[in-house]
């Protein structure tokens, strides 16, 4: 007998083929809209910053856009991986059931879970590529660093993943995932360090964004594409990012397990 | 002595306070169509879900398989059919493609699952839709389609949770046709339902539920024959101006039952006790004499009629 598949790989599967008929949509959402937010922030704003005289200071003697690019990439990658483990689970639960079939097969929880984490590795790696596909088109911020950026980016699309995807479980209806948009995602997006260094912001901001895994994901991949990051800096927003996502991962399986097998 | 497929003791499910399944005991065998009967909540479902091996159990023994389903429940999982009360399907999917990815969760090769989906389809009519999404099927299609997906792993045992409801009449009729041949084909079948009609068409044996217990078991000829009489007189009379009606028909026949639209009489006679009503002056709408059915069982057993 041929070596089986593992669970999680299969259930991968099933959301990849769900996604089929989106992929070509999705993938060119992801070149446009950071190309808007490029032309926009990057080029228009960037036109003033650049123009600062204190701007290699706080820049660290880098071009607006050079300086965003990281960020395009890793808050685009955050922005997919919550929206697909808010609605997207509810709706494995609740609407289409596509869980509880799951469950009344030999798979469980942990082929729920490890799929959903492979998947959202996956949608978020695409992502960011995507961004990073643009992202070449402008010369300021063309870098072979752009590359393990796209890794970056994933491990931080899973960071944020993992733990909402336990919170959509623990929910019976959806009520609160809107606001876990306006009120996390969105903010972050905003104040996480993606368009001015975190330094701008006030003490206990700072505190509160080092805590979560966006600013670590940014930094981690600026390191890459800017360069100048040593090893030791890198490997601590790694961490933090892991333990978001094993904590994450650790959760999801609990609550998993709880709402399928009552 | 033959191992039942299918062995419970004293199983039993709580929730906090509430005892959804209360200490049942029940054996199905090897190639029979076993129905559980009862109005909602009576803990059909509940009792499907631990046999499902999704619900663990709060206390007493299942086997299935001669395997415990408290420690065994991936194994036994590979070797079920499930039916879900409400399709876990993919709407968005082709029939196809919902059928092969249901395949590969018991790891069967890809192209295995094709073929067995190919023919499936083909035994549950619907070989030309293939390649439909599913959204555009109709309620009756959605249900047969649910029917093969938990075929593609040649389940030893089938369990069916309400398969027909909200189907309409025609659609039923093609849905028990199938179950009908999967039984002639050696499936056993685990069947819940609502409906009388169904439980006499289907279930070789059923036991009756109700508040989490089972208040009788035997085949629905038998369960006729222990808690009714042969046949059964119905009335109908005119309601009076306060909405009720009121007339002198205790002591007829064995018993008998004022429901809400019409009045029972119980009788292995029933022309007779037509005759008796007739003597007393009484003046029905109209008046039926039928033979026993499982719904005169359940009202018997419950104390009410099955409505949803």
């Amino acid at each position: 007998m041929a070596m089986s598949t593992p669970g999680s790989v299969r259930v991968a599967f099933w959301h990849a083929t769900a996604f089929r008929r989106f992929w070509v949509s999705n993938i060119l959402a992801s070149f446009v809209q950071p190309l808007l937010y490029l032309l926009g922030l990057g080029v228009a704003v960037g036109a003033l910053v650049d123009r600062t005289p204190t701007s290699d200071a706080v820049l660290g003697g880098v071009s607006y856009v050079a300086y965003i690019a990281p960020g395009l990439m890793v808050t685009t990658a955050m922005a997919v991986a919550s929206a697909e483990s808010l609605w997207p689970i509810m709706n494995n639960f609740v609407w289409s059931k596509g869980y509880l079939g799951v469950a009344a097969t030999p798979l469980g929880a942990a082929d729920i879970v490890g799929g959903h984490a492979l998947w959202m590795t996956a949608r978020s790696a695409v992502t960011s590529a995507s961004v990073a596909t643009v992202l070449a088109l402008f010369p300021a911020a063309r870098s072979w660093g752009l590359i393990p950026a796209i890794g970056a980016a994933a491990m931080t699309g899973l960071a944020f993943a993992m733990p909402l995807m336990a919170f959509a479980t623990t929910r019976k209806i959806d009520n609160g995932f809107a606001a876990m948009q306006r009120f996390v995602i969105v903010p972050l997006f905003l104040f996480g360090g993606a368009f001015y260094p975190i330094t701008q912001l006030p003490g206990w901001t700072q505190a509160i964004i080092k805590l979560l895994p966006l600013w670590h994901g940014i930094e981690l991949a600026r390191g890459f594409t800017l360069g100048g990051s040593d090893v030791s800096t890198s490997l601590q927003h790694v961490a933090v990012i892991s333990v978001w996502i094993i904590g994450g991962t650790i959760l999801s399986y609990h609550y998993v397990r709880r709402r399928l097998y009552v | 002595m033959t191992q039942a497929l299918v062995s419970a003791r004293g199983l039993a499910k709580n929730y906090g306070d509430f005892v959804a399944v209360d200490s049942i005991d029940f054996d199905v065998e090897q190639g029979e169509a076993f129905g559980f009967l009862g109005p909602n909540g009576a803990g059909k479902s509940t009792t499907m879900r631990m046999i499902g091996c999704v619900s663990p159990m709060s206390s007493g023994t299942l086997e299935i398989f001669g395997l415990n389903a408290a420690t065994a429940g991936r194994e036994i999982r590979g070797r079920l059919g499930v039916v879900p009360q409400l399709d876990t399907l993919d709407k968005e999917l082709t029939v196809m493609e919902n059928l092969v990815l249901y395949g590969r969760y018991f790891d069967i090769p890809r192209a295995e699952c094709r073929r067995r989906a190919v023919e499936l389809l083909e035994f549950v009519q619907l070989a030309e839709r293939a390649d439909s999404i599913v959204d555009q099927l109709s309620g009756g299609m959605m249900r047969r389609l649910s029917i093969t997906r938990s075929l593609i792993n040649r389940p030893d045992l089938l369990l069916l949770d309400e398969p027909t409801t909200g189907l309409d009449p025609q659609a039923r009729h093609v849905v028990w046709d199938r179950l009908y041949r999967l039984k002639n084909d050696g499936v056993t079948l685990i069947i819940t339902t609502h409906y009388m009609d169904e439980a006499e068409q289907l279930c070789d044996r059923l036991v009756v539920m109700d508040g989490g217990r089972i208040a009788a078991t035997g085949s629905p000829r038998s369960l006729i024959e222990q808690h009714s009489t042969r046949e059964v007189l119905e009335l109908r009379f005119a309601a009076h101006d306060d909405g009720t009606s009121k007339h002198d028909v205790s002591g007829l026949g064995e018993r008998v039952e004022v429901l809400p639209d019409r009045t029972l009489v119980y009788a292995d006679d029933g022309e007779a006790a037509l005759a008796d009503v007739h003597s007393r002056g009484l003046q029905p709408l109209s008046s039926l004499v039928r033979r026993s059915s499982l719904e005169d069982v359940f009202l018997h057993l419950t104390g009410r009629t099955l409505v949803d």
